[in-house]
């Protein structure tokens, strides 16, 4: 999510694909490094929820998406 | 007398040249040598960029939300999330009206009564031209993303006040009569 944009693609690949796994976790990196928060929507029986994630390894392997955003801070 | 005149005349000019422009050619010498061709020009003011920015955030907002809570965002301007459950999976008693780029208000959900303010915002400096405000449906995601899954450390991170500081709690109040005759409606409507 970015201000004048919207949210923009960063990278998308299949995680059992190890290549994609690979540029999936070099991107999730470089965005957690730039001290982005990254949650990742669920839902579960129409029920949705967000789950935040510091690793990559806490990403669900059925997970559809990762959004990055810029961290809160006191307004 | 031609040249005596021409001499007043440069001096004049040159005088004016120094006043109308001097400020501006000190300030470029002294710039170091390699920024002088480095400076960067905001791009102008663009609705348009901020409405298609809008547009695309409200279909990120309606692919992850509910779609009560995406629905309460296109026609109230803010949704409700409830407080975390407690441990035995109760409810808290209290939730949050969220609203874009207005601090998130607590309110006790039996009593309609605002509870407190918290000021918190999201904001990205990475491209300064564009400035630091994420279009309004990306603020309310975020703000409902972080109350999802990090809510004590978005209420730990915001600034707390009292209700009033910033969103009139008779305005709260009102909302939240909107909010529960447009859940009655809906529901209606889906029976």
């Amino acid at each position: 999510m970015k201000p004048g944009h919207g949210d923009v693609l960063l990278a998308e690949g299949d995680p059992e694909v190890a290549e994609d796994e690979e540029r999936l976790i070099e991107e999730f990196r470089r965005q957690l490094d730039q001290g982005l928060w990254a949650a990742v929507p669920t839902a579960d029986e129409g029920h949705r929820q967000a789950v935040m994630v510091r690793d990559f390894s806490e990403v669900p392997r059925d997970a559809e998406r990762v959004v990055f955003y810029p961290p809160a801070a006191g307004g | 007398m031609t040249g005596a005149a021409l001499i007043w005349a440069g001096v004049i000019v040159g005088g004016l040249g120094a006043i109308a422009f001097g400020p501006e050619l000190v300030s470029a010498l002294r710039r170091p040598r390699g920024s002088r061709r480095r400076e960067v020009h905001s791009p102008a003011w663009d609705p348009g960029r901020e409405l298609r920015a809008e547009r695309k955030a409200r279909e990120l907002l309606r692919s992850v939300v509910s779609a009560e809570d995406f629905d309460a965002y296109e026609q109230l301007g803010f949704l409700s999330v409830g407080g975390a459950p407690r441990a035995t999976g109760e409810l808290n008693g209290y939730a949050y009206l969220v609203y874009p780029h207005r601090p998130i208000v607590a309110y006790d959900t039996a009593t309609g009564e605002p509870l407190n303010e918290y000021c918190v915002s999201f904001r990205d400096s990475s491209e300064p031209a564009l400035g630091e405000r994420l279009p309004a449906a990306d603020d309310v995601l975020a703000k409902w993303m972080a109350l999802h899954g990090r809510e004590r450390e978005l209420i730990a991170t915001a600034n707390m006040h009292v209700p009033g500081r910033q969103v009139d709690p008779g305005q709260v109040r009102r909302d939240l009569v909107r909010l529960r005759e447009w859940r009655a409606a809906r529901s209606r409507a889906a029976a």
